[in-house]
């Protein structure tokens, strides 16, 4: 029998939560901040010298000797550098452009859609660039791309272009399906509900809304475009030395200054995705 | 199934009776095979046009199945659903002249609250100034005009609500879509808004199906109600109906306070009948279904209607002693032990005895109801 005077108490949230909440967390393990630094020092220590370096006044990435920009500048001025700079953007723009799209598109066709036999497998299928070693990619695709180059007669960038836009799709699909999945589904069934076409729907609502996911897709692919080295390597005709393959070639005769303002700046140009990266998603959110 | 339930299944989806929305024998199953889930069994029911029509049930009872059904986010198994005359049942939801409130208000966040009102008009090709006008007319009728410029993001939680009503209007729909639209308010908001939709429904003359789990909710704002409990209509009536006359002993207990007490029906004339209590002492109670036969039957009598007296008074339908008295501010429940060992609760403003008295229980003809399980 229903009775409306039945008290109905909540539970109060009992102070004792609190505390094993703060006796449960990882800070107050004993150790805990001198891993923490330990980790910190060995991750950018390095760096540090590499920057600390590409502002010394003098040959040596050794001995410090005065503050200078010399190597900034000499790096601007070296030919060789600003080849490889324009071929490694070239290179990034266009297959983080395609990749993009195509990671895009398989990300809806992995979360909006009615589950389906096969749809584990074709996850699989996207990520597997992750797993194989990238030696082995970079070895099959250099065999494949000899036996068209040998068939058609055509040459050209194109396939490195093509190789780059490969690897990165895996990278720029995950963050685009990871923002997928968290969107609400109900948001596009309101755009269905308000008259919008699955096609109205995807232009006006799901493409705006996945905007950020995406940005941070293209910015991971154009980063991991930048990077590569091996594939690069091996699949770079003449005159295509991108920056990484063109670094690896001036290591080989000894650590220049020169280099070390290059990565600098490489690593201040990923830096500026991590931070647009961050600011757009928090902004998001 | 007994010929009159099937007789009234029939009347409840006459075609020439007027309706806005004729749901026809719909099943709903999710899954396939031995994990199929039957979410709605073969249900019926008509929506009249301007009406405020609550779908009413536990979570679970499939009254949000059957929204999603009209709205077009679920297709039928089996059965028709017909919108003013027309089979709408698989059309696309953006085809189906009917928008949805939905739970979370789902507010397009990248748009504002004027982007989120016009947007489905703009879907319908209307022109600019139409557009203009009637975003302007439901930023008024919402009053919401001075923050039309704002994002969703920034509102409260009542704004929302006011917004998503707002953009589930603007379009005109022929029917609105309502799941649990207050259930993420606060009691006092959740009030407010109660009186608000009762008026934007008379103000908009647009036929309102609502969902709920509220019984109080529905009882307050609805035309009529529909109980639905494990994929069925239990009963459709009108609030009074629904809480004065309950068909079946699930809606008894669903809708407000109830007793419910086992008796023995004697016999039977037209639709009332001669009750006896194990307790002692008789009465004639009202019958809820016809084909009610004689035999052990449950008694629905609502608290406020059960009467205590001293135990000598000849009204006296039985006898029993006040277990417990429990006060609630504007009354107070007594829990009365009858001789059979059964409990009873009598709500009045003033209590005369204590508990160990012995009264005397009057539950008056008019209010006694036999209820089917």
């Amino acid at each position: 029998m229903a009775d409306l005077t039945a008290s109905r108490t909540k539970p109060v949230a009992a102070p004792s939560a609190r505390k094993a909440r703060r006796m449960t967390d990882l800070r107050r393990q004993p150790g805990f901040n001198a891993m923490a630094w330990g980790c910190i020092v060995f991750l950018y220590s390095p760096i540090v010298v590499l920057i600390v370096f590409s502002f010394n006044d003098n040959r040596s990435v050794v001995r410090w000797t005065e503050f200078s920009l010399r190597w900034y500048g000499e790096a601007f001025q070296n030919k060789g550098i600003r080849n490889a700079t324009v071929i490694s953007l070239q290179v990034a723009s266009v297959a983080t452009f395609f990749a993009t799209i195509f990671a895009t598109l398989a990300a809806l066709a992995t979360t909006r859609v009615r589950a389906y036999k096969g749809q584990t497998l074709a996850y699989a299928i996207i990520n597997q660039p992750l797993m194989v070693p990238e030696i082995v990619t970079a070895v099959s695709t250099l065999a494949l791309f000899t036996i068209i180059k040998k068939a058609t007669g055509v040459n050209g960038i194109g396939y490195l272009m093509l190789a780059h836009t490969v690897f990165c799709i895996p990278f720029a699909y995950m963050p685009i399906r990871a923002r997928l999945e968290d969107m609400d589904l109900t948001m596009e069934q309101a755009g269905a509900d308000l008259y919008a076409t699955p096609y109205q729907v995807f232009r006006r609502i799901t493409l705006p809304l996945l905007m950020p996911g995406v940005f941070a897709g293209a910015m991971l692919a154009f980063v991991v475009s930048l990077d590569d080295i091996i594939i690069s390597l091996l699949v770079a005709g003449p005159g295509e030395t991108t920056l990484p393959i063109f670094i690896l070639g001036q290591i080989r005769r000894g650590i220049t200054p020169e280099i070390n303002a290059v990565s600098t700046l490489l690593l201040g140009l990923s830096l500026f995705f991590v931070i647009l990266l961050f600011w757009i998603t928090r902004k998001r959110k | 199934m007994p010929a009159e339930a099937a007789a009234a299944k029939t009347r409840a989806t006459d075609p020439s009776e007027p309706h806005m929305i004729l749901v026809d024998h719909v099943t709903k199953s999710f899954g396939r095979g031995e994990q199929a889930v039957l979410a709605l069994d073969d249900v019926s029911v008509t929506i009249r046009p301007n009406e405020f029509f609550t779908l009413l049930g536990p979570s679970g009872c499939g009254k949000t199945t059957l929204l999603r059904l009209i709205a077009g986010f679920e297709l039928p198994t089996r059965g028709q659903i017909l919108l003013d005359g027309q089979e709408i049942g698989h059309l696309p939801p953006y085809r189906r002249p009917v928008n949805t409130v939905f739970q979370n208000y789902a507010l397009f966040p990248h748009m504002t609250v004027a982007e989120n009102i016009s947007f489905g008009l703009e879907m319908l090709g209307k022109p600019v100034k139409e557009i203009a006008d009637t975003t302007a007319r439901m930023l008024d009728l919402v009053r919401m005009e001075h923050l039309a410029g704002r994002h969703t993001a920034a509102l409260s939680g009542g704004q929302q609500q006011r917004v998503a009503l707002a953009r589930a209007l603007a379009p005109h729909p022929k029917v609105l879509l309502l799941d649990e639209p207050l259930s993420a308010l606060d009691l006092k908001l959740r009030k407010a808004m109660q009186i608000e939709l009762k008026r934007l429904q008379s103000e908009t003359g647009i036929t309102f199906v609502f969902v709920t789990h509220d019984q109080e909710e529905a009882l307050t704002m609805s035309d009529r109600i529909a109980v639905m409990d494990t994929g069925h209509i239990l009963q459709v009536g009108t609030p009074r109906d629904i809480y004065n006359h309950p068909a079946r002993r699930f809606v008894a207990d669903f809708i407000g306070d109830i007793n419910i007490i086992d008796a023995e029906l004697e016999s039977v004339s037209g639709d009332r009948g001669r009750i006896t209590f194990p307790g002692g002492g008789t009465a004639t109670a009202q019958l809820q279904t016809a084909s009610m036969r004689p035999g052990r039957v449950s008694l629905a009598i609502r608290p406020e209607n059960v009467e205590l007296t001293d135990p000598g008074d000849a009204r006296a339908t039985t006898q029993g002693e006040i277990e417990n008295v429990v006060y609630f501010g504007v009354g107070s429940n007594v829990h009365v032990r009858l001789r059979d060992g059964s409990e009873l609760i009598a709500r009045s403003a003033e209590v005369k005895g204590q508990t160990g008295d012995r009264v005397g229980v009057i539950l008056p003809d008019e209010h006694l109801q036999v209820i089917a399980d």
